[in-house]
């Protein structure tokens, strides 16, 4: 049997453990052990899509047990794809952090390394696996390790940003657990496609009904969605900013995986779309959930917080397409997965690049960036002008799918609800080029004689390279994304 | 009424778990002490292994170990009926559960000692007062 799917999650697993000993020994060798692991787990994920692409799904069985009694690894175009986004961006942000993740928690780099390969190999799990129970594990895996992450990073407030942030954690991924446990009350199986054959002739059930409901609110806590958002700006903005890089791309989008893959492979399009008919009140509350987000990005005056938000506004884009009931809509979250992926990292990394020099990034603190760190601007106006949605970047394509969709399926309201959005995120961000660009660097800033010396800080160029590189795929991606939906969305979708 | 005692009666390991968690998300949600918040999310996690232990069960079933299955004399002569077992899956499932729920509490714990020692309290609101003592955030 070929074991590349199990690869892609257990090496940075491995990793992990390597990482961990080593740490013990000398400090410094658990990054190049990381960054091994994650080497591996790309190259396994990129191999594995080029196979799923010319050959089909792959179904891989753990240990050789014939699911459903044992636990599968279903991977199709559609897990195939977030498992290469995911450890793609896990792996460049390795590469980025080195030099950050020395001076921010200098003391316990090795831990940080164990932690971060953790949290990856959980993600990946969580995308991997075809069993209902494993992915609760997995997203539990993911979680502890970000609430310890998010705990490493500012001293006075991250603890209890942690500490909310575990509590509504446990909430959230309660929920889902005990969805599960009803869902299995009526089919008897965990493994996700046998539950979906017994779903198929028991859609009047309530027990079914109650499943759904506990199981999508556990997903809904987990990313995010607007009402239950309240863990997620405290805790991406007070963690290490190497942590906040790859958590704030990676763990919502994830959990808007695992939705889609609810919707479409246990529960099914007939059962939620024609015998609940719930589309039309969730689209609403996505649609709410894309105002609310925007609003509250709008009164923000750190960087990282409003960016936080924006977050929250952009998982209304997601739940809101995929709920529409449409083809076009399902086409345009998934294909946002991709995007809103790579344009938040993008930002994030620019935003660590500031970072890394300015210590704070308050919006005051930004004055005459353009002219101190022309390159690391030059990335976060790419990656802004893509969650703007300014063609040919990409967030403009994934935002035309949700628009049409909107159309198709006459919410009017979502549609006009993109549309404000995007111009509330076009006024946010020229808000912060304008500080950059016009305002000259104050004098409280250590440069004692403004103008005249505006030297060119820029971040290492580790940093530099990696935030350039994700900075242009997003036009890469807009360009190739009629490419990406036929090849590996609508084979899925059909 | 009595139809609603009856129903009571006949499921009363879900009214069960209902009620221990209502009691455990009251105690996260209500409580100003982040200590008694964290016995209010153990008491959450439980009450969902409690259910999960639960819906394994059948009503004159016995533990689910099959006497002289393996290389006893009459090993395949008797028939095992699954309706004698209880079934063990749940419990199985409910036994990483709780090494979840041990970890997460381990972490959360660890994470209040922290804030004990940089705050001298674990008094929500008190803990806001510090919080904004300690001035505009980084």
């Amino acid at each position: 049997m070929d074991n590349t799917p199990a690869l892609i999650v257990v090496t940075p697993l491995l990793a992990a453990l390597f990482a961990g000993l080593a740490a013990w020994i000398k400090e410094r060798l658990s990054y190049p052990i990381a960054l091994i692991g994650l080497a591996v787990s790309v190259y396994s994920a990129f191999k594995v899509l080029m196979q799923v692409i010319t050959s089909g799904t792959i179904h891989y069985r753990v240990a050789g047990w014939a699911p459903p009694m044992g636990i599968e690894y279903s991977i199709d175009l559609l897990n195939a794809m977030v498992l290469l986004i995911v450890s793609s961006i896990a792996f460049l942000n390795l590469i980025a952090s080195y030099k950050s993740v020395a001076r921010e928690t200098s003391d316990r780099t090795g831990s940080f390394y164990t932690m971060y390969l953790l949290f990856v190999t959980g993600l990946l799990g969580v995308t991997a696996t075809g069993d209902l129970f494993n992915l609760y594990v997995l997203i539990e895996i993911t979680s502890l390790t970000s609430y310890a992450m998010v705990a490493l990073g500012d001293r006075d407030r991250g603890p209890l940003a942690s500490l909310n942030y575990i509590f509504i954690g446990v909430i959230g991924a309660s929920f889902y657990l005990l969805g599960v446990g009803y869902l299995y009350m009526q089919t008897g199986s965990l493994n996700m496609a046998d539950v979906a054959t017994i779903l198929s002739g028991i859609h009047g059930s309530s027990t079914v009904l109650v499943a759904f409901i506990l199981m999508m609110i556990g997903v809904w806590i987990k990313m995010a969605l607007f009402p239950l958002h309240v863990w997620l700006p405290n805790a991406y903005s007070y963690s290490p900013i190497a942590f906040a890089r790859v958590v704030a791309p990676l763990m919502t989008k994830v959990m808007v995986y695992v939705m889609i893959r609810m919707m479409i492979t246990v529960f099914g399009f007939d059962y939620i779309f024609k015998t609940l008919n719930l589309s039309h009140a969730v689209v609403w509350l996505a649609t709410i959930a894309i105002l609310a987000g925007a609003i509250m990005a709008l009164s923000q005056k750190n960087l990282k917080k409003m960016l936080a938000y924006i977050i929250v506004c952009e998982i209304g884009y997601m739940v809101g397409g995929a709920w529409m009931g449409n083809q076009l809509g399902m086409t345009g979250a998934i294909l946002h997965i991709l995007n809103d992926a790579l344009m938040t990292f993008a930002l994030f990394l620019a935003v660590g690049n500031m970072a890394y020099k300015l210590k704070k990034v308050d919006l005051p603190d930004l004055k005459g960036l353009f002219g101190k760190m022309p390159w690391t601007m030059a990335g976060f106006v790419l990656a802004a002008f893509s969650i703007i949605g300014v063609p040919p970047t990409c967030g403009f394509f994934s935002k035309w799918y949700l628009i049409l969709a909107a159309f198709e399926a006459g919410a009017w309201h979502f549609a006009a609800a993109l549309v404000i959005s995007s111009l509330i995120c076009a006024v946010l961000f020229f808000r912060v080029f304008e500080i950059c660009f016009f305002e000259p660097i104050s004098e409280s800033h250590g440069q004692k004689d403004g103008y005249s010396h505006v030297a060119i800080e820029e971040a290492p160029i580790s940093m530099l390279i990696v935030s350039g590189l994700v900075s242009l795929s997003l036009i890469v991606a807009g360009l190739y994304s009629g490419t990406i939906v036929n090849t590996i969305i609508l084979p899925f979708l059909r | 009424m009595t139809d609603l005692l009856a129903l009571i009666v006949a499921k009363y390991n879900y009214w069960l778990y209902v009620i221990l968690m209502m009691i455990g998300l009251y105690a996260m949600i209500a409580k100003n002490n982040l200590i008694k918040k964290l016995v209010g999310m153990n008491i959450f996690q439980t009450a969902i292994i409690l259910f999960y232990v639960s819906i394994g069960y059948k009503r004159d079933a016995t533990i689910p170990i099959i006497q002289s299955a393996h290389g006893g004399q009459d090993a395949h002569a008797a028939v095992i009926h699954a309706a004698d077992y209880i079934n063990p899956l749940p419990h199985v499932l409910m036994l990483t559960a709780i090494v979840v729920s041990v970890a997460t509490f381990g972490v959360a714990m660890a994470l209040a000692v922290r804030i004990y020692q940089r705050y001298q309290t674990l008094e929500e609101d008190e803990l806001r007062m510090r919080l904004v003592d300690i001035g505009p955030e980084k």
